[in-house]
């Protein structure tokens, strides 16, 4: 996969945030934390489903769904007490859900980087949301390959 | 100092410094007095605005108490133009606290102990123990009345070590303050933590490993005096009066060592080698020793 293309579920976030002056953005990281879905009640006692984001500094754990249409849907879970994790989650959940293999496949990979987030919650913090995204692809690519 | 000392405890009675720490009840009788500042300082950049105690300004270490270019912390302007900005003046009473058992806001209180704060303090049992106890928090974030917070050069001798010194330090007491994981070499991160980047594995030749938690009870609040000795003085070996240089990864979770070391148990002599494992586990030449025993300084 080395073309990389922007699907416009993302796009509508990251300019979301750019949208904001950058004091404001930590505003918005936060309702996305909020409305972090809840694990489907099918997946909640499967732990051994969900794959630990190393490079986040709290606990938080992911699962991509590839369904039979070719669908992506990730789910993730992550405590109360990390707001900063789970708003990234939240982030990665709504931006890639439904999409197609190939298109989540296709988000580039500094996607983290590029949503204005990084002076506000530091270069350090945003790695853990790059560690999610990749992890997720990997993910996304071992489900789909046959 | 501006508020008087929580003199209600007869565990902070028992410490060296008994007045750096202060408990829920004291500080909820007294928010919105003047003179007094709250600070939450946290692992996690968003949590204060989940909810904090009712009129705390946060400070954030990444974002705000170090400098965004090179790897230290901001100098005197910039921490008066942050001190200033929080409406904090210079002999305001400071009390810290935060997440994880106050380990960014034992953070926070070093830094500022750097540039000579006098009156510091932490919450014992950080946030997690004030809203355990069921103290009020609130979304409404303190606009408050910007200070004119002086100048103040950091004093980088007294309490903190850079390698250099740590070199000069060997053969006197070192306290490696991470995981056994981390101590033995068999990882360079916090068990369950990014990877920060070093590129060898194992502690400072002599260190004794007591990992920073031990000094926290259950309930998360520090261990009482007697139980602290039995750690640092009994399983460590440190003597009273010793010159002690704390450190781990990023110089984190060292700061709540100093503070137990410095203002629990009275070692006035007690530094924080903020360079810690990043530094050292990634500087070419420097002695490592592999596995769980100290090891010996090299020839």
């Amino acid at each position: 996969m080395s073309t990389t293309s922007l699907p416009a579920s993302l796009a509508g976030i990251r300019d979301e945030f750019l949208e904001l002056p950058e004091n404001e953005r930590l505003q918005l990281l936060l309702e996305f934390s909020q409305e972090l879905p809840a694990i489907p009640a099918a997946l909640q006692d499967r732990a051994d489903l969900y794959e630990r984001v190393a490079e986040c500094q709290s606990p938080v754990y992911i699962f991509v769904e590839v369904d039979a249409g070719s669908l992506v849907h990730m789910h993730a879970t992550a405590p109360a007490e990390a707001p900063t994790t789970r708003g990234f989650a939240s982030i990665l959940a709504q931006g890639l859900e439904g999409l197609t293999a190939e298109e989540a496949l296709s988000v580039p990979d500094d996607y983290p980087q590029s949503i204005g987030l990084t002076r506000v919650v530091s270069p350090l913090r945003i790695a853990g949301m790059t560690g999610m995204l990749l992890r997720a692809k990997r993910q996304i690519r071992e489900k789909t390959a046959s | 100092m501006t508020v008087e000392f929580d003199s209600g405890s007869p565990k902070f009675g028992e410490y060296a410094h008994p007045g750096r720490l202060v408990t829920g009840d004291w500080l909820e009788q007294r928010l919105g007095q003047p003179g007094l500042v709250v600070v939450e300082s946290d692992e996690d950049v968003l949590l204060y605005e989940t909810g904090h105690i009712p009129g705390a300004v946060k400070v954030d270490w990444h974002t705000e108490l170090n400098d965004p270019v090179v790897r230290d912390y901001v100098d005197g302007a910039g921490f008066a133009a942050l001190l200033s900005r929080k409406g904090i003046s210079r002999d305001d009473t400071i009390v810290v606290y935060g997440d994880k058992n106050n380990w960014w806001a034992a953070y926070a209180l070093w830094v500022f102990s750097l540039f000579g704060h006098e009156d510091v303090r932490l919450l014992d049992g950080g946030r997690d123990r004030w809203i355990a106890e069921g103290r009020p928090l609130t979304t409404d974030v303190p606009a408050p009345a910007p200070t004119d917070y002086p100048v103040v050069e950091r004093d980088d001798s007294t309490l903190r070590a850079y390698r250099d010194d740590v070199l000069a330090h060997l053969g006197k007491p070192l306290i490696d303050v991470r995981s056994p994981e981390e101590y033995t070499g068999a990882r360079t991160t916090a068990p369950a933590y990014p990877e920060e980047g070093a590129l060898r594995a194992g502690h400072i030749p002599t260190a004794q490993n007591v990992p920073w938690a031990r000094a926290v009870a259950e309930d998360g609040t520090f261990k009482p005096r007697a139980e602290l000795e039995a750690i640092y003085l009994g399983e460590a070996g440190l003597k009273p009066g010793d010159d002690v240089v704390a450190y781990c990864r990023i110089g984190e979770r060292s700061s709540h060592t100093w503070f137990v070391l410095q203002h629990l148990l009275g070692f006035e002599n007690a530094r924080n080698y903020d360079g810690s494992w990043t530094e050292w586990g990634s500087a070419v030449r420097v002695p490592i020793v592999a596995g769980a025993e100290p090891g010996a300084i090299p020839a």
